[in-house]
């Protein structure tokens, strides 16, 4: 519960955090600090130099970007759920940000942070994916967009270059009509995930025209249900048909599930069908 | 003139200022030249250690020193165990303050750093190199206890450090001649104690005088300075322990610790204050814990519905030493409750106290009760669907009926009133159990897993007769004292040796004051918690400070009266006989327009000038209530569950509560009480747990992975009561502290599994995460 020494830095813009980011072996940015500082505490992370973004005040805000929506990396989980912008073009992130951790968690966690962080039970890079948003990047050799799919690369690792640092992420709008709908189980300690499922349903005519269907928390990366939209695509949307495309989500699962002491990988592959029935089931009510 | 305030619920006078985060807790102490200590912990579960270096850590930035058990040789004694139960071939292998040569569960203390800052003495720990040669692992209890088991010491054979039964009638008589026997093994799982406040410890010792002083996180300073004795040297009188505000403790704060007698240690071989503070990571591993039972339990019945006995064999996880109290737990606080609230003619048990390699375990609020009326009323749940009867029908057949003074049980205790079934038709009528039934059987016919669950409990607190301690091992007495000492101006203080950390007792002690001598309660001031200006006393734990601190301070009281009658007579030139006493004034039998009011004779004895012949000066008094019992609260819980299926989640939906711990003095406090008692009952059947991998890892060892209670997760309490005076104690008082907590695991284990009771499923471990209810239900819908 003591960390080990480190210097602290304080940025004041996205250059300078660069600048100290590449000038300082192992530094770190500190964020909200509601992933990092408990990792350091527990001496689990003993970065030699932090370098505090939190004033940073480029990084924060919701802003209009086409028919999506921008969010500086500094944003909050509350801010996110509070934003009538992204309620309106991209609901089901407000939602999923509503649900994270406790009151105190979304008034400190960022969307910056939840990425950059990548714990495979984080609500944000399941719905991220589902949504195709695309994580925008700062560093030395300058700016560059990484697809959410692309992102994640595994247990806490992505696809950010040493001394790169995540400054927003853009998310497109959701389509006219569709129904959108994240639902989690919730670790009854810590509040994380143990399954999210993220889903977008188009429905014409009674039809499934199209879907994006993602699950977190039982892989190290969010998992697409390819399965699950292969099998919607085209049908109907009544119980059954979404309960029979849900249980196909079991083979979107490479074998890399997995278990800890609250939740086996068996369990959580179980679950995924059934939070992915619910998902599916709200966000079809929700459409239209 | 007095506001009247025994039996109302005004307010906590003590949350002011623990609320407003004011109170000075151990941690808050500052005293100069103050250095910090860090200790190392083991990071095996069992390992001999092969050497120790701490040459390098020495040298670090900001160093005193470190010290490993070596220099504790010839310096501390062992540990004590302090509840040593007769006729139970009780082993007390040595356990120093610093591991020697041999660690026994992870966070086992290793060495000390003492540094200028408490950063400077946590690095310094990453320097210490230990190199270990890791031993076999034991953790669940039974296993433990089997030959063949890793040993955790070479003198303890299966690891069992008792052997205890408790045995009335002829249990095996009534089981062979039963129409209806069950059985079950039920697991009730190790819990931590999470109170906010981690412990800490300040050591100060003035080798010039010879004087040590503590600081410490206690429920019971006065065993703490006893103890401190026992294992530094320094004589008791020589030796002053302060709890100041004590954030919490769930008996977690009984035991004498390790870390305290190293604070102690490091203070006196260095001859500066020395300050030691748990960090919550530590107190996951270093902090006594609670439960860890497995229990293979039997209930014999005949087809009309009578219970004729109950036999049980418990393994009771100790970890890895004996704590401070903890054989007294499972065993005296456990086995003698086995009767519950029924008649149970034939008993018989046999608990194994096993170590094994986790933290200790000792007293946790409960301690041992719970573990008693989850079996008990488990097993009356069993027998009662043997015999295709209603719970709360058979469990009404089965109670003790109404008694004021006295009823034995089996087990050979004598509980001191009751009126069991009051308070099940109170309970049954506030949740309208024949409405819940006919809901369930609506929901039932629909596929829902609703269940319903009671439980009808009696326990033991009020500790207790001291004489009854002396007979059961306990190494100390069980009265209280208190000095009630009236100043010049009226105002009161009452010195206590038990010390309240938060339950309330300040206001409800200053309740008991203004009841008997008519001062304004607001005039009433508590000291407790400092060995040197309190008197003597054992402590605050086991629903007793209320009932033992309270009794003594009713006692002392009373002389006050009784110096101020004969104070009154004396200046209102009367016989004493023909005083009267009314709401805090005095007068002369049918004169009451010339009283003298308390104030007015705590100012004339306090200045003496006019005083009767022969009375000493002074307004004040001192009691010693030693209890002639101990007091046996009561009541009836109901909860209402309603389990998915499909994930295996529970839906805790409704809980009833009725208690009865006698007289009540304040009903607002009692209430608080029982809501908390009733959380961290519900918290091991659905949620709480420690677990740990088969090298002794625990795998809980966060708050992010331990899963406490949370208020989201919880229904609104309904809590009433029923008024049983205890007819032995000088207030009816009965005691509070953990009725919630012993009632509420069987209540909500009963109500799941009556959930999931058409599915054929009886039994699934505490707690009742999700996954393993979802196996559960699989298992039986695939046959199994
Ligand atoms: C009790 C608790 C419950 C929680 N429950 C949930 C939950 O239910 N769901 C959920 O999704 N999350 C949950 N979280 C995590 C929370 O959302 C964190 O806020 C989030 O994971 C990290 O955000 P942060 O701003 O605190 O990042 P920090 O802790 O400051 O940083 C985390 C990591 O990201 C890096 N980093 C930070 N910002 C950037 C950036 N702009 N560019 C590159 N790297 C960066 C840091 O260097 C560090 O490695 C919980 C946390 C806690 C403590």
């Amino acid at each position: 519960m003591f960390p080990s020494q480190f210097t602290y830095h304080r940025a004041a813009s996205v250059a300078e955090a660069v600048e100290l980011l590449n000038g300082n072996e192992g530094a770190k940015l500190l964020a909200g600090g509601h992933s990092l500082l408990p990792m350091m505490k527990l001496r689990l992370a003993s970065p030699p130099t932090l370098v505090d973004i939190g004033q940073v005040a480029e990084l924060k805000g919701v802003s209009a970007d086409g028919d999506g929506v921008r969010i500086g990396a500094l944003t909050t989980h509350a801010e996110i759920a509070g934003s009538a912008l992204v309620q309106e073009r991209a609901p089901v992130l407000a939602e999923a940000a509503s649900r994270v951790g406790d009151p105190a968690v979304r008034n400190r966690g960022t969307i910056g942070g939840n990425v950059a962080h990548g714990d495979p039970q984080s609500d944000l890079p399941t719905v991220l994916t589902a949504l195709g948003a695309t994580i925008n990047a700062a560093g030395q050799n300058g700016e560059r967009g990484i697809a959410a799919a692309d992102f994640f690369t595994g247990l806490l690792e992505n696809a950010l270059d040493d001394g790169e640092i995540v400054t927003s992420v853009s998310v497109p709008g959701v389509a006219s009509g569709a129904g959108t709908a994240y639902v989690k189980f919730s670790h009854p300690a810590s509040r994380y995930s143990v399954v999210g499922a993220a889903a977008i349903v188009s429905v014409a005519n009674g039809v499934c025209s199209s879907a994006s269907v993602v699950v977190g928390g039982v892989e190290s990366t969010p998992t697409r249900a390819a399965s699950v939209e292969a099998a919607l695509a085209g049908s109907g949307v009544g119980a059954d048909a979404l309960a029979a495309a849900a249980s196909a989500v079991s083979g979107d699962f490479q074998g890399d599930a997995m278990g800890d002491v609250y939740a086996s990988s068996e369990y959580r592959q179980a679950m995924a069908g059934v939070y992915v029935r619910r998902a599916l089931e709200a966000a079809v009510a929700r459409g239209g | 003139m007095t506001t009247r305030s025994f039996g109302s619920g005004i307010r906590r006078r003590e949350d002011p200022r623990l609320i407003t985060g004011k109170a000075p807790y151990t941690d808050d102490i500052k005293l100069p030249g103050m250095v910090h200590a860090a200790i190392l912990r083991s990071p095996h579960a069992h390992a001999n250690i092969k050497s120790i270096d701490t040459s390098a850590a020495a040298s670090q930035p900001g160093v005193v020193a470190v010290y490993t058990g070596a220099d504790t040789d010839g310096v501390l004694a062992g540990m004590p165990c302090a509840w040593l139960i007769p006729g139970s071939d009780l082993k007390t292998p040595e356990h120093p303050a610093i591991a020697k040569d041999r660690v026994r569960y992870v966070g086992d203390a290793v060495a000390v750093v003492v540094a200028g800052t408490r950063y400077e003495a946590e690095d310094a720990l990453e320097h210490i190199e230990v190199e270990y040669e890791t031993l076999g692992v034991v953790i669940n209890p039974k296993a433990a206890a089997q030959p063949g088991a890793a040993q955790l010491h070479d003198d303890v054979e299966n690891n069992i450090a008792f052997t205890w039964a408790v045995a009335g009638g002829d249990a095996d008589a009534a089981f062979a001649a039963a129409d209806v026997t069950v059985s079950d093994t039920i697991t009730l799982p190790r819990l931590i104690a999470n109170p906010m406040e981690p412990r800490s410890a300040v050591a100060s010792y003035m080798a010039a005088m010879g004087e040590l002083t503590l600081w410490s996180t206690s429920q019971n300073p006065h065993i703490a300075r006893f103890l401190t004795s026992v294992v530094t040297g320094v004589p008791e009188h020589k030796i002053r322990v302060i709890a100041p505000e004590v954030g919490g403790g769930f008996g977690s704060k009984i035991p004498y610790y390790p870390d305290e007698a190293i604070t102690a240690f490091c203070a006196m071989k260095l001859g500066v204050p020395v300050k030691w503070t748990e960090t919550r990571s530590e107190n996951y591993l270093a902090t006594t814990q609670g439960r860890d039972h497995v229990e293979e339990v039997e209930m014999a019945a005949t087809s009309d519905g009578t219970i004729t006995g109950l036999r049980t064999t418990v393994y009771a996880g100790m970890g890895a030493y004996l704590s401070t109290a903890a054989p007294g737990v499972p065993t005296i606080l456990h086995g003698l409750m086995y009767s519950g609230a029924y008649n149970i003619p034939n008993i018989s048990g046999t608990i194994y106290g096993v170590f094994n390699n986790g933290t200790p375990v000792d007293a946790y609020r409960g301690a041992g009760r719970p573990e008693a009326t989850t079996l008990i009323e488990r097993l009356v749940d069993l027998t009662a669907a043997a015999l295709d009867m209603d719970p709360a029908e058979f469990r009404r057949k089965n109670l003790i009926p109404k008694f004021e003074n006295g009823h034995d049980v089996a087990t050979g205790i004598i509980y001191d009133s009751g009126d069991y079934e009051l308070t099940l038709n109170t309970c049954l009528a506030n949740a309208d159990y024949e409405g819940l039934r006919a809901a369930q059987a609506a929901a039932r016919a629909e596929g829902r897993l609703v269940g319903i669950g009671m439980a009808t409990w009696v326990e033991i607190c009020g500790l207790g007769p001291s004489q009854v301690a002396g007979a059961v091992g306990f190494q100390g007495g069980l009265w209280e004292s208190a000095i009630v000492r009236f100043h010049p101006t009226g105002k009161v203080n009452v010195m206590v040796g038990s010390s309240p950390h938060g339950q309330g007792e300040e206001t409800t002690f200053a309740q008991i004051v203004s009841e008997e001598l008519g001062v304004p309660v607001e005039d009433v001031e508590i000291i407790h918690g400092d060995t040197d200006n309190t008197p003597m006393g054992w402590g605050t734990y086991g629903s007793r400070t209320t009932v033992v601190s309270g009794g003594a301070i009713a006692f002392a009281s009373r002389k006050i009266k009784e110096k101020s009658k004969e104070l009154a007579a004396h200046l209102l030139e009367a016989a004493v006989e023909d005083i009267e006493y009314d709401d805090g004034r005095f007068f002369v039998r049918g004169s009451d327009d010339q009283a003298k009011t308390i104030q007015d004779i705590a100012l004339m004895a306090n200045v003496a000038w006019s005083m009767p012949e022969g009375m000493e000066p002074g307004l004040e008094a001192s009691a010693f209530y030693d209890p002639p019992n101990f007091t046996y609260p009561f009541g009836t819980h109901l909860a209402v569950v309603e389990v998915n299926a499909e994930t295996g989640h529970i839906d805790l939906q409704n809980y009833w509560a009725v208690d009865d711990c006698g007289v009540q003095i304040n009903p607002m406090i009692v209430e608080g009480q029982v809501h908390g008692g009733v959380v961290q009952g519900v918290g091991p059947a659905l949620w709480e747990g420690v677990v740990y991998d088969d090298n002794g890892q625990p795998l809980t060892g966060t708050m992010q992975d331990y899963a406490l209670p949370r208020a989201d997760l919880l229904p609104d309490i309904n809590v009433a009561s029923t008024t049983t005076p205890s007819p032995h104690h000088p207030l009816g008082l009965k005691g509070v502290g953990e009725a919630g907590t012993i009632a509420a695991t069987p209540t909500v284990y009963n109500a799941v599994m009556d959930a999931l009771r058409p599915l054929g499923v009886n039994r699934v471990d505490m707690p009742l995460t999700p996954e393993k209810v979802w196996r559960a239900i699989n298992d039986a819908k695939n046959g199994g």
